[in-house]
């Protein structure tokens, strides 16, 4: 598997997941070279708080997607609370106050599909636990773009609303509890000379 | 060409059809969320391909205007981010007094909503005297929307929420009349606007303003056209006149930044500098 081509991992959770994030983010090594993207159901007034705290728990760059901003690799994004935080072809940020979407803002459907668009193949899409069915459409559109799709296993979710519903679209490429996920990430985000002097050694 | 490619196309066929026939001009939208409302717009109206759009949208004038209502669809309310309205009631109107005669225009200001509430607060403020009140959007239906004034009653509880927590000198309710389960402002207030057509994209400047509110509305346009509206509030304020942007907006990518002085980061409120 040609691990090394992904460009972005967008990750999509609700109820539940910032516990898991939390995890990720404490094994994530400084190398980790893609950029990681996510769009939480957040309180509409949450001011960067949920920011201020997760960058104290990770050796990465965390902070809030800006309009209009260059999507930089060793950096993990947050979507602002009541926008759609949204991907362009040229790697930069949009946000919108777009109605609702799934009764979300930020909704994870319109991160991924826009997602989907600017980067095709070359992207990754997470599920995380959640309790509603944002993120089904969005999944489908990044497996018609040919990305990589990936489900939180239901058994292992606090809330499995949310992945069952991504995996009973049938466009999940790979089911995965937690601790799975968490070294299938950092053996996507390795940049190639990291993993090259890995195998050497 | 991958699937992507061609309705990339498509779009740019559609945007131009639209700008030819039409003269209104999305071509500078952001690219992605422009995609999203014509997907949206396409499924509405039973279209199979973004194309097959096309030869409707030229022979067919309420196509048209249903697709451009589709377009401009966005969410607001009165007050929305009351720390803002709090904020342009100490830190701005202040300033602004000290001049005889005062000209405000709130761009892209779509059903009205906090074009009423920045009214409210020059009524509270006691500028509204000498205060000439422009509110603008391309979108002929969301102006007369804006116009008529007419709020949801599910709403009241929380606008009047916002209200107080803006600074307000007395209650909501000071401003609407309840009628037919909806509320309808007072025409004192609505007196206060003037609301026009005015199209950010193909217009030109508004002369001598000493504050512009424009929010969330440029976060929908791409860098370069981002630029050609900052260069147009700036060249339509005064020396020392206030632009006030969304709260996730901002001057960072704009060659006009080193232009304004910040006066308030969190709220984006900038000042022209002399």
């Amino acid at each position: 598997m040609k691990t090394n081509k992904y460009k972005a991992i967008v990750i999509g959770g609700s109820a539940g997941s910032m516990e898991v994030l939390l995890k990720f983010f404490h094994v994530l090594p400084k190398t980790f070279r893609v950029p990681i993207i996510i769009a939480c159901h957040l309180h509409p007034l949450d001011n960067g708080g949920l920011v201020e705290f997760f960058r104290l728990q990770t050796n990465l760059r965390v902070k809030e997607a800006e309009d209009k901003e260059q999507i930089r690799s060793g950096y993990i994004y947050f979507s602002p609370a009541n926008y759609h935080l949204l991907i362009e072809q040229d790697n930069t940020f949009s946000l919108s106050v777009d109605p609702k979407v799934n009764y979300a803002r930020p909704s994870i459907d319109v991160l991924f599909e826009s997602a989907a668009v600017a980067w095709a193949d070359e992207l990754i899409g997470i599920i995380l636990t959640g309790a509603n069915s944002d993120g089904t459409a969005g999944i489908c559109a990044i497996k018609l773009n040919q990305g990589l799709t990936i489900a939180q296993d239901p058994s292992d979710s606090a809330y499995p609303v949310m992945p069952q519903a991504a995996i009973d679209t049938g466009k999940i490429d790979i089911i995965l509890c937690v601790d799975e996920l968490d070294m299938v990430l950092q053996y996507i985000g390795l940049d190639i000379k990291t993993k090259g002097s890995h195998n050497a050694g | 060409m991958k699937s992507g490619d061609i309705e990339t196309i498509e779009i740019r066929l559609l945007l131009d059809t639209i700008f030819l026939r039409y003269g209104y001009d999305f071509r500078g939208y952001a690219k992605a969320s422009i995609r999203r409302r014509i997907l949206q717009f396409m499924k509405m109206s039973g279209t199979a391909c973004i194309s097959d759009m096309i030869p409707r949208l030229i022979h067919d004038e309420s196509y048209f205007e249903k697709m451009v209502m589709e377009f401009s669809i966005t969410v607001t309310e009165m007050f929305r981010d009351p720390s803002l309205f709090l904020t342009l009631r100490q830190k701005v109107l202040p300033l602004l007094k000290s001049h005889p005669f005062i000209k405000v225009w709130h761009a892209g200001c779509a059903t009205g909503e906090e074009a009423y509430s920045l009214a409210i607060l020059i009524h509270e403020e006691a500028l509204d005297k000498r205060t000439t009140f422009f509110a603008t959007d391309f979108n002929d239906n969301a102006l007369k929307k804006a116009k008529a004034g007419i709020l949801e009653l599910e709403c009241a509880r929380q606008y009047s929420q916002n209200y107080q927590l803006s600074g307000g000198k007395g209650s909501f309710s000071d401003y609407y009349h309840a009628r037919y389960g909806a509320l309808a402002i007072k025409r004192g207030l609505k007196k206060k606007i003037t609301f026009a057509n005015h199209n950010l994209v193909t217009d030109q400047v508004f002369s001598e303003t000493h504050l512009i509110l424009c929010r969330n509305v440029m976060i929908y346009f791409d860098k370069a056209l981002q630029e050609r509206v900052i260069r147009l509030f700036y060249e339509s304020l005064v020396h020392g006149g206030f632009l006030c942007l969304g709260m996730k907006e901002s001057l960072l990518f704009s060659e006009y930044q080193d232009k304004f002085r910040v006066i308030d980061q969190k709220n984006k409120i900038f000042q022209k500098k002399a």
